[in-house]
């Protein structure tokens, strides 16, 4: 019996799909065109489930010519998973954000506050509006 | 954001973080504008931007949010985000900026 090939497509395919992934985190998401929609991952994906469906045509359509019967669904199982956990987080956990319909609206005055910054420094909204234009602020998760 | 300051526009972000926290994140992210701590959600509350459960342990945290107010305290802008990921950008604050800015002057 002939030594069968390497399935490299497969390979190749998961390789992508874990890239697409973790790409989103540390890269992607530094830049607003893609944040905003993460096209670039799902560009990721889609090359990668193209490989890996190359991959399995090869493993149980030609079989004696290459391998990947055993790693072939275990690597698209697992493909499945990363892609369906992303898609879970970006199109339905962060969009899980409360409707926030008391929040003030154009043309009322901002509630008052006094916090304390990160010198423990107390600082109020008045504070920041002497002596400027205009304020931006921002309300945010946090790091914890 | 040097953009924004030299409109005289200031910038000031509130979390439920701790001061400390907010002191080490500012050094390590060099942020030179106020990072406010507002532990007990209070003025998160009074803004109605209180996610329920959404940090660590299910503590409540801000929901991510944008405001533009001007020097008289109102608000001009008001931005709120339905997916986490996506924010205003700082682009789109100076284009509400200068249209204030030429609708007041005259």
């Amino acid at each position: 019996m002939t030594k069968r090939t390497w399935n490299w497509a497969l390979w190749l395919g998961f390789a992508l799909v874990v890239t697409g992934f973790l790409s989103y985190t540390v890269f992607f998401a530094r830049f607003a065109a893609t944040r905003d929609f993460p096209w670039a991952n799902l560009l990721l994906f889609s090359a990668g489930v193209v490989l890996i469906v190359t991959g399995l045509f090869r493993a149980f359509g030609k079989s004696r010519a290459y391998r990947g019967k055993v790693s072939g669904p275990i690597l698209s199982a697992l493909s499945a998973l990363l892609i369906g956990f992303f898609c879970y987080v970006f199109f339905y956990q962060l969009r899980e954000v409360p409707l926030s319909v008391g929040a003030p609206r154009p043309g009322q005055t901002a509630p008052q506050f006094t916090l304390r910054d990160q010198n423990n420094k107390p600082v109020s909204l008045a504070d920041l509006l002497s002596g400027s234009k205009a304020v931006v602020l921002i309300f945010y998760r946090g790091f914890w | 954001m040097q953009e924004l300051a030299a409109r005289g526009i200031r910038v000031a972000a509130v979390s439920v973080d701790s001061p400390e926290m907010n002191h080490r994140q500012s050094q390590r992210l060099g942020y030179t504008f106020p990072l406010l701590s507002d532990p007990t959600a209070e003025v998160i509350r009074r803004y109605d931007l209180l996610h329920r459960g959404a940090g660590p342990g299910g503590a409540d945290i801000a929901r991510p949010a944008e405001f533009l107010i001007d020097s008289s305290g109102v608000v001009r802008w008001v931005n709120l985000t339905d997916n986490i990921a996506v924010r205003a950008r700082p682009g789109e604050v100076l284009d509400v900026f200068n249209r204030m800015e030429s609708t007041s002057g005259d």
